[in-house]
């Protein structure tokens, strides 16, 4: 149900933020105002949601990656103690193609869990095999089995075709020509496997009716735009569904819709009249529950006599799944684009579940694939990275070279770049182990997505928000109280923050780091106008202009001037009987002085490698980041602390492991789907970079940037200490004693 | 892990061992928890199955609950206690989410047995919250050792039982202890960061 407001806003305004050292909230430190609810088991996710009289369910998972349904039978299991209901999906009906392992065909609701997951071991399923094709790595076999197509490219040239020139044998020879008169040529194969989104909370919902209305628990980045999808294929109204997330356990780019299994367990719910709790399990997370896709890459390139990369000539290819895909061609090469360049990709179909958006889509797979090409060079040249780095800043296309200077420069420093760096493979090893240092930096946008706020402020003192964001463990809740205690200068615990329900105004989904942006820009908007209607009735009754008052420390008080003042609650209890309400938004890409897009970020990575065991461990890690102005500094370093992390796991632990035979996805539990553990992760250095120059820049979102960088710096350092390149991540032990192996030096 | 050698019929009356013979097919069945099918061994018969009243001691409190030889402490805790501090993230106990205190010593109550749990004290996540909170979980605020907190009640446990065991521990002691837990938002700096700080404050 969406929320009641006026659908004529008044106009306010204006809006700004308080500069640097007037803050007495933005820019300090603030614990998590969720964080003792989570640590003590307070906190209540979907998988939570008791309700009375629930049924729980759960779901067969089509066993095979390419299949026919002959048939399901449902008779054993309905006979099951315990076994309320079968439910058979739509999609798994008899003569039924089933395209990849995992796939929901039917669900099982009971009195227990026990009871269900018997009951899914009783269905009895018939199947007809298919041909399957996982390999998504191997573009020769993919050519081969048909499921290879042309994906997109693109050609850029500094000179032009005559006009009775072929076009294509021109490109031929430019690039002929520019790889001939380079000074040093790269050539390099590089990947990176497809890794699982593995929220620990699985996807799922716990569902009600209360007659025609759907109550939904449902653990979702998007609390304010899934009732439509319930409400669409239900046949109800979105007025007629509530969704409700309180607390979701994950949510980095595939948890924005109902999903089909939502709207089975709403279906059974109607069916059995009883509340249905529906999460995934473990395997099927893995399976179905969302994706990134992989991308590898043949790459050729020239560089001239200081490094700086003058031609860039690749040819990717990888998977987003049954329908193809694969890593974008438009962030290939990424951030440094040299003005001559070819790029063509190869879509391969596999047999596994569509793709869902993975934190900054495309762009950590471009990393890896192309800037290890870019270290190459320096590898080639026998020089110095860093140097190497700092010269094709002048690539980068995104006006950010200045800024990945600076960054650069603080990295090194933190990491002690200098005194670590040898040329490739030329480190001290002690024993059999060597160390390396490596590098690279990313790019994001990070707008503020739209988002509306009411902000409530009560005769007896008090406030309270209302906005249909929600709290994926980034902080969000905590931005919001920080905001509107900044405005009304009162402390974060003085404000009631509501989010996480769609009965409140419309907020945007939280996908592509656009929410820190969003809630300040709605908080401070309606705080801001709810506060000089507040100052207006102040500056009646201290008789002194509206312009002259400030609210600081609990007061509303003259500009500099303590003694003149009303406390916060003397000056609400003016609003007489009424609460005053404004409600204020922000609509994605408008202008705004609160808010902006565009960041850089660079990050350094320092290894150890044994080249007996082919172990890597990450000793040390930089990550240096702008993200604008920074509302708490405490949660944006721990997104940073995150986004590194996880690319420790994807560099070297995470990956998606099909058997190439059946197609099936082998490693889908924890016990196998490696992610790293907190004795993997080294020390990790984060540094906010936040001149005035950024500050000016208003809020950016930050969720995505920092998770980019980590597995090509790794894939560097990994490099630098050992002189080889491993080329696709993960870089597993094998993986790194093959390549020792192929290039002689084990 | 076992309890067999104590005395055979407790005092609710049931004999595990011909309880969990009852259904040793039925608990094989059970596709959700491997672990435990194997706990219920081959055994076959019609001894004893279905739903049987045990006691277990919660957080300090002596509380009846029905089970099946098949109920993991994990549902016990989670359906009918409504302690849902402890989470269902796998199902071979590989991800510690649902850790939990029995006799002193960190378990995974995903693949425990209920049944296995009479006469012992269990502690959950829930006994470090309430008015006085337990300095882990308020060094976990203070550090931010947290983001999503889906792992976070299991992990808090674990730092518990860890630093019980290990008050002095050092940083590369923490990092090889804690291996059994995992995070996906990535935050183990601050878990890291939080035990360091509850072993200097002694606590």
């Amino acid at each position: 149900m969406a929320f009641l407001q006026d659908e004529k806003k008044p106009e306010g305004g204006p809006y700004n933020w308080p500069a640097r050292g007037e803050t007495s909230v933005i820019g300090k430190d603030h614990n998590r105002l969720e964080g003792l609810a989570k640590a003590t088991g307070a906190a209540k996710y979907t998988y939570d949601v008791n309700l009375k009289n629930q049924l729980v369910a759960r779901a067969l998972g089509c066993p095979h990656a390419h299949c026919k349904i002959g048939g399901i039978d449902t008779s054993a299991a309905e006979k099951v103690p315990g076994v309320v209901h079968v439910h058979i999906l739509e999609h798994a009906q008899p003569g039924a193609e089933i395209n990849w392992q995992g796939e929901l065909l039917a669900i099982v609701a009971a009195e227990t869990e026990g009871a269900a997951a018997e009951g899914v071991a009783a269905l009895k399923v018939d199947y007809e095999l298919l041909e399957s094709f996982t390999s998504d790595h191997d573009l020769a076999a993919a050519e081969a089995a048909g499921r290879a197509a042309r994906g997109g490219g693109k050609v850029q040239t500094t000179n032009e075709p005559g006009d009775d020139e072929d076009e294509d044998e021109f490109v031929d020879k430019e690039i002929a020509r520019l790889l001939d008169e380079a000074k040093y040529v790269v050539e390099g194969h590089y990947g990176i496997d497809a890794i699982t989104h593995c929220c620990l909370e699985p996807h799922g919902s716990t569902v009600e009716w209360q007659g025609d209305k759907l109550n939904a628990y449902l653990s979702t980045q998007n609390v304010s735009g899934t009732d439509d999808g319930f409400a669409n294929s239900l046949g109800i109204s979105a007025d007629s569904v509530d969704v409700t997330c309180n607390y979701i356990g994950g949510g980095f780019g595939s948890k924005f819709a109902a999903d089909y299994w939502g709207i089975a367990a709403a279906r059974i719910s109607k069916e059995t009249g009883r509340p249905v709790k529906l999460m995934l399990s473990r395997d099927q997370e893995l399976k179905i529950g969302g994706n990134r896709p992989s991308g590898y890459i043949d790459v050729k390139l020239g560089a001239d006599e200081n490094g700086l990369i003058t031609v860039w000539d690749s040819h990717h290819w990888g998977s987003s799944g049954i329908s193809g895909g694969g890593v974008s061609h438009t962030v290939v090469p990424y951030v440094l684009v040299p003005d001559n360049f070819r790029r063509k990709s190869t879509s391969i179909k596999i047999n596994m579940v569509r793709a869902r958006a993975w934190r900054a889509p495309n762009h950590p797979q471009a990393c890896a694939i192309t800037q290890t090409a870019v270290d190459d060079v320096a590898a080639a040249m026998g020089k110095d990275s860093y140097d190497v780095f700092m010269t094709n800043l002048a690539n980068a296309t995104n006006g950010k070279a200045d800024v990945y200077a600076e960054e650069m420069k603080i990295g090194a420093k933190a990491i002690d770049w200098k005194a670590n760096w040898h040329p490739h493979g030329k480190g001290k090893a002690k024993g059999s182990v060597v160390e390396g240092l490596g590098m690279a930096l990313h790019t994001w946008g990070g707008v503020a997505n739209t988002s509306d706020c009411t902000v409530k402020i009560y005769p007896d003192g008090g406030v309270e928000s209302f906005c249909g964001t929600q709290e994926l463990g980034t902080g969000t809740l905590t931005v919001c109280a920080m905001v509107l205690a900044e405005t009304f200068g009162l402390t974060v615990d003085d404000v009631k923050v509501n989010i996480g329900s769609s009965t409140y105004p419309f907020s945007g989904a939280s996908g592509g780091s656009t929410t820190v942006g969003a809630v300040s820009e709605s908080h401070r908007r309606a705080s801001q106008d709810a506060l000089r209607a507040l100052l207006d009735l102040a500056a009646t009754k201290l008789g002194v202009e509206a312009g002259q008052l400030e609210a600081r420390g609990g007061k509303i008080q003259v500009q500099g001037d303590g003694t003149k003042s009303l406390s916060w609650n003397q000056a609400c209890q003016l609003l007489g009987m009424k609460p005053l309400e404004v409600t204020r938004g922000h609509v994605r890409g408008d202008e705004s002085p609160l808010s902006s897009s565009g960041v850089g970020g660079v990050q350094m990575a320092h290894v150890a490698v044994d080249i007996d065991t082919g172990v890597v461990k990450v000793k040390r890690f930089v990550a240096v980041q702008d993200q604008g102005l920074v509302i708490n500094p405490q949660t944006c370093k721990s997104q940073i602390y995150g986004g590194v992390i996880m690319g420790i796991a994807a560099s070297l632990f995470e990956q998606r492991i099909a058997d190439p035979k059946s197609g099936a996805f082998v490693n889908a539990e924890l016990g196998s789907y490696q992610l790293a553990r907190i004795g993997d992760v080294g020390d990790i250095m984060v540094e906010l970079y936040e001149p005035d120059s950024e500050r000016e820049r208003g809020v950016i979102g930050n969720g995505e940037p920092p998770a980019i960088s980590p597995m090509a710096a790794i894939s560097n350092a990994i490099a630098n200490a050992i002189g080889v390149r491993v080329p696709v991540a993960p870089f597993t032990p094998k993986r790194v004693l093959e390549a020792l192996s192929t290039a002689g030096r084990s | 892990m076992s309890d067999s050698h104590n005395t055979p019929i407790d005092q609710d009356g049931l004999d595990r061992r011909s309880f969990l013979k009852g259904s040793g097919a039925v608990a094989a069945a059970t596709a959700v928890h491997a672990g435990t099918a194997a706990a219920a061994g081959e055994a076959t018969g019609e001894v004893e199955k279905g739903w049987k009243p045990i006691q277990l001691n919660v957080n300090g409190e002596q509380v009846t609950v029905k089970v099946e030889p098949r109920t993991t402490l994990l549902e016990v805790l989670r359906y009918q206690l409504d302690l849902t501090g402890a989470k269902p993230v796998s199902s071979d106990g590989s991800s510690g989410a649902s850790t939990v205190i029995i006799n002193g010593k960190p378990h995974v109550a995903s693949t425990t047995l209920a049944i296995s749990c009479r006469r012992k004290k269990i502690e959950t996540v829930e006994s470090l919250g309430g008015e006085n909170p337990d300095a882990v979980p308020l060094a976990f605020v203070e550090h931010d050792a947290q983001q999503c907190g889906f792992c976070t009640p299991g992990f808090v446990v674990a730092v518990r039982a860890f630093l019980n065991k290990n008050p002095e521990a050092t940083e590369d002691q923490i990092r090889a202890g804690l291996n059994g837990n995992v995070c996906r938002c990535g935050t183990y700096a601050g878990i890291l960061a939080a035990a360091v700080s509850v072993v200097k404050g002694g606590n």
